[in-house]
């Protein structure tokens, strides 16, 4: 218990992902099974304990402290089971209790006897241990690791392929031994569940100069749509939809779940769609990081997955015939799925590079962020980052901003400003639109470093609000309308493309702009 | 034995004391002051006369210059200040630290502990158990959620961090007066014996300390030549935690960024300040160790100053004992 609480303070105090990998990798090799499985498993919120209520932890520390002291505590602290970690009284010799017995007893204690059990737990830990059994009890680690994260430090750990351990990740369950005995040099563990998730293929950005060295005719092209790309997977029953990451979702969109009445594994991009219209990326997001899903929002935001290949079909790996073919086969799935909630990507029609341009730049639907380019021949590769498929986006929306608040950033970047919240004018008043972190170069960033140092007015605890003077020009993905922002719209992935020195802030735009830009 | 009306009263200017007609600690300008310790919120420049211990004494004039008061006095045994008898013993907190006790014979004793820790400080003397009538205790950490864990183990959690991760500098933030040295002292004591780079603010105040028997080893200015700077990896550099927020952080390598403070028992307060690494080391009383000195001096009234009074008066409240808050204006939230 010791060495995993070590490991949470660690990680949740490291911001970077490279250093919660290497958090993770050492842990993985000094820990032995099952209890580092058990640990990894807890991290990603696959381990499934029966969750520990605030109510019960409320009861403990009711029994232990006065409650006016707990309270004047709590207020302070701001976690309750940090603030109980940190009271309890403290244990006159500690226990080092393995992992695999504390998390053995939280699953098989009945719930009428885990308080006097938890109680005495706490008795016999340190403080740190105390909160790190707390957090794991009541399965709240919030230590900023994902799934995609521990995948990647295992892989690291084992120097595997990522591809290949996301690929049976989901076949596998806490705690993990035949993963941990494969990164370690024994064999590979079978993908023996059902439904698991295969990687996605990958495509490269492009564009029209980098295109015309190809031969038009090898090539096929589709639009890429504004939702998330996704699988969808139904093996003998069993059905799941994932994210490209491999992330399981299956339970925040039932509707498709019930529409995967097949038996294969299919590629696509999940959306929302009302009838015939493909509703904007800001509703889909109303639907995703989410446990349930009410009746009610099924029926006002209705999810749609339009597919873009087949990977598995009754019983046959498709991945190694051309792409071609594949699609040949897709229009006769489609019919014999036959559910409305379930469509094909139709392919473009275009004789030159020339016309899939005119196509790109005027899409007949606005949910429409560019083409994707496949060639005829392509076996469907998972996980390989530079492959035959292409994404050429529509060019981002610009315009010009005035910075108006900086805040440190972490990491590398301590110690410089280099989070951005920036404005367009409304009227006479600078009215916040976005914030950026990224898109410049480092000489760029030290620049604006020294900006912010020479021209803060007010400091508000880490943040700096700065002289309107700096001028930047922001290019971002898409626009929301977004009543929580007082501009009204919500920016998708902008950053700072360029500083515009050359530019006086009055000139930068007016919030009329964005607005127009929304429809 | 009276009730201690009539010893000390709260003025504007802070903590006064009528038969002897001088403040402690004042927050501001005075003719006459009794000083704790050399922290800025107790130790101000411009007061007509200084009472302190001599550390005391020669930190003041460190931080703000010879001429920081009109004289000094140094505080030496059992001295008496008009009606009064006054005399100084060692509070555990900085280097100079004291806390104060006053006699007067018709009102009894009082002690003004300052800032106190009970603590071990390899930087400073033990704090000495005063007893007394009214005892006026600060009450910077007094919530029951503090309770100090042993700082070698904080120690160790920077060593093992430097072997995680070599090729990155450890930054420890840690205030100029007290918690630098401690720290460079706790980094000995675990077998630390590279050089300790350190900020420009920390040279003076380590120098006074080296002149005064605390050995801090071998120190270097945390300066970098150019083109030098990966000769930072894996070592450690101690600055004020001002200096983080400014440019200076970025010379480092990929720095790790610690802060060592009492403060950092809480996560909130960590993830607020951006730490990477936070070290609960601090120098002043836990909660039991604070609880624990009242139950020891058993003093007839606990007077609370300078911190979170509503949770000790509580506990005062459930203990049967007589307490009441000295909201004093002009203290901030303890820098520790
Ligand atoms: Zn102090
Ligand atoms: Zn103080």
């Amino acid at each position: 218990m010791r060495a995993f609480a070590a490991l949470l303070e660690r990680l949740a105090f490291t911001p970077q992902r490279n250093g919660k990998i290497t958090h993770l990798k050492q842990y993985f090799s000094a820990t032995p099974d099952p209890a580092r499985g058990l640990a990894l498993a807890a991290i990603t919120g696959d381990l499934g304990l029966k969750a520990v209520t605030p109510s019960l932890l409320r009861g403990l520390a009711a029994e232990r402290v006065d409650p006016e002291l707990f309270a004047m505590s709590y207020d302070f602290v701001g976690d309750l089971a940090e603030t109980i970690a940190l009271i309890w009284q403290p244990a006159s010799t500690t226990t080092d209790v393995p992992l695999p017995e504390l998390v053995d007893e939280l699953t098989n204690t009945p719930k009428s006897q885990l308080p006097a059990r938890i109680a005495d737990r706490l008795d016999t830990m340190s403080a740190n241990d105390r909160y790190a059994y707390l957090k794991l009890a009541t399965g709240g680690l919030r230590v900023g690791v994902s799934g995609r994260l521990a995948r990647m430090a295992l892989a690291d750990f084992g120097s595997l392929p990522l591809a290949d351990v996301e690929e049976i990740w989901h076949g596998l369950t806490p705690p993990y031994a035949n993963l941990f005995a494969w990164a370690e040099g024994g064999e590979k563990p079978e993908a023996a569940a059902h439904a698991p998730f295969r990687p996605v293929m990958l495509s490269t950005p492009t564009d029209l100069a980098a295109l015309s060295g190809y031969d038009r005719a090898e090539y096929v092209a589709e639009w890429k749509w504004d939702g998330i790309r996704v699988q969808a997977v139904c093996d003998q029953g069993t059905r799941r939809l994932y994210t490209r990451t491999g992330d399981d979702i299956s339970a925040a969109f039932p509707d498709i779940i019930d529409a995967l009445d097949f038996d294969g594994t299919l590629d696509g991009e999940l959306l929302i769609k009302r009838d015939d219209i493909i509703a904007p990326f800001g509703d889909l997001q109303k639907r995703l990081g989410r446990k349930t899903v009410s009746r009610k929002m099924q029926e006002s935001h209705p999810a749609h997955m339009r597919v873009y290949d087949v990977l598995m079909w009754e019983g046959h790996d498709l991945r190694a015939l051309p792409f071609a073919e594949r699609r040949g086969q897709m229009d006769q799935i489609i019919k014999t799925i036959d559910q409305p909630r379930i469509d094909l990507s139709p392919l473009l029609d275009f004789a030159t590079w020339d016309d899939l341009a005119a196509l790109r730049a005027d899409p007949p639907d606005t949910v429409i962020e560019g083409v994707m380019i496949k060639r005829r021949d392509s076996p469907y590769l998972g996980g390989r980052m530079k492959g035959p498929w292409f994404k050429w986006k529509r060019d981002p929306m610009l315009i010009d901003a005035v910075l108006m608040y900086a805040q440190r950033g972490h990491g590398k970047r301590s110690g410089f400003y280099s989070d951005f919240t920036f404005g367009v004018w409304d009227a006479d008043a600078l009215v916040p639109v976005g914030k950026a972190y990224f898109g410049f170069t480092d000489d760029e960033l030290k620049e604006l470093d020294r900006f912010v140092r020479n021209n803060t007015t007010e400091t508000f605890g880490p943040v700096r609000a700065l002289k309107p003077l700096k001028v930047v020009e922001v290019a971002f993905e898409g626009l929301n309308r977004s009543p929580r922002h007082k501009s009204g719209v919500a920016m998708r992935f902008p950053r700072i493309s360029r500083i515009r020195d050359d530019k006086p802030a009055a000139e930068a735009d007016q919030i009329q702009t964005l607005r127009d830009m929304l429809d | 034995m009276s009730t201690a009306s009539g010893l000390l009263e709260i003025r504007p200017e802070g903590l006064y004391c009528p038969p002897g007609g001088f403040y402690i600690d004042p927050v501001k300008p005075v003719d006459k002051a009794l000083i704790t310790h050399g922290h800025a919120d107790h130790a101000r420049a411009g007061h007509g006369a200084v009472m302190a211990t001599s550390q005391t004494l020669d930190i003041m004039a460190i931080r703000y210059g010879e001429d920081f008061t009109g004289s000094r006095q140094i505080a030496n045994g059992t001295q008496t200040v008009n009606d009064v008898s006054v005399s100084f013993h060692p509070a555990g907190h900085v280097l100079g630290s004291a806390q104060i006790k006053i006699t007067h014979k018709s009102t009894g004793t009082a002690v003004i502990t300052g800032d106190y820790s009970r603590q071990p400080n390899p930087a400073c003397a033990p704090f000495e158990p005063v007893p007394c009538d009214i005892l006026v205790t600060e009450a910077t950490f007094a919530l029951p959620v503090f309770r100090h864990p042993d700082p070698l183990g904080e120690i160790a959690r920077v060593l093992a961090s430097i072997e995680a991760f070599p090729d990155r500098a450890h930054l420890i933030g840690a205030y100029a007066l007290g918690k630098a040295q401690r720290v460079i002292m706790l980094l000995r004591m675990a077998g630390w014996d590279c050089p300790i780079f350190i900020h420009g603010a920390l040279q003076r105040l380590c120098d006074y300390h080296i002149d005064q028997g605390v050995p801090l080893g071998d120190l270097r200015p945390a300066t970098i030549d150019r083109g030098k700077k990966s000769d930072f990896a894996g070592q450690i550099i101690l600055g004020p935690p001002s200096a983080f927020a400014a440019t200076w952080a970025q010379r480092f390598p990929d720095p790790v960024i610690c802060f060592a403070s009492g403060w950092m028992q809480v996560r909130a307060r960590a993830r607020q300040r951006g730490v990477e690494l936070p070290l609960i080391i601090s120098d002043h009383v836990d909660w039991p160790d604070l609880t624990q000195t009242i139950t020891e001096l058993n003093p007839a009234e606990t007077w609370v100053t300078h911190g979170r009074e509503d949770a000790l008066l509580r506990w005062c409240e459930l203990q049967g004992r007589t307490a009441r808050p000295l909201r004093l204006l002009g203290y901030e939230e303890e820098q520790d």
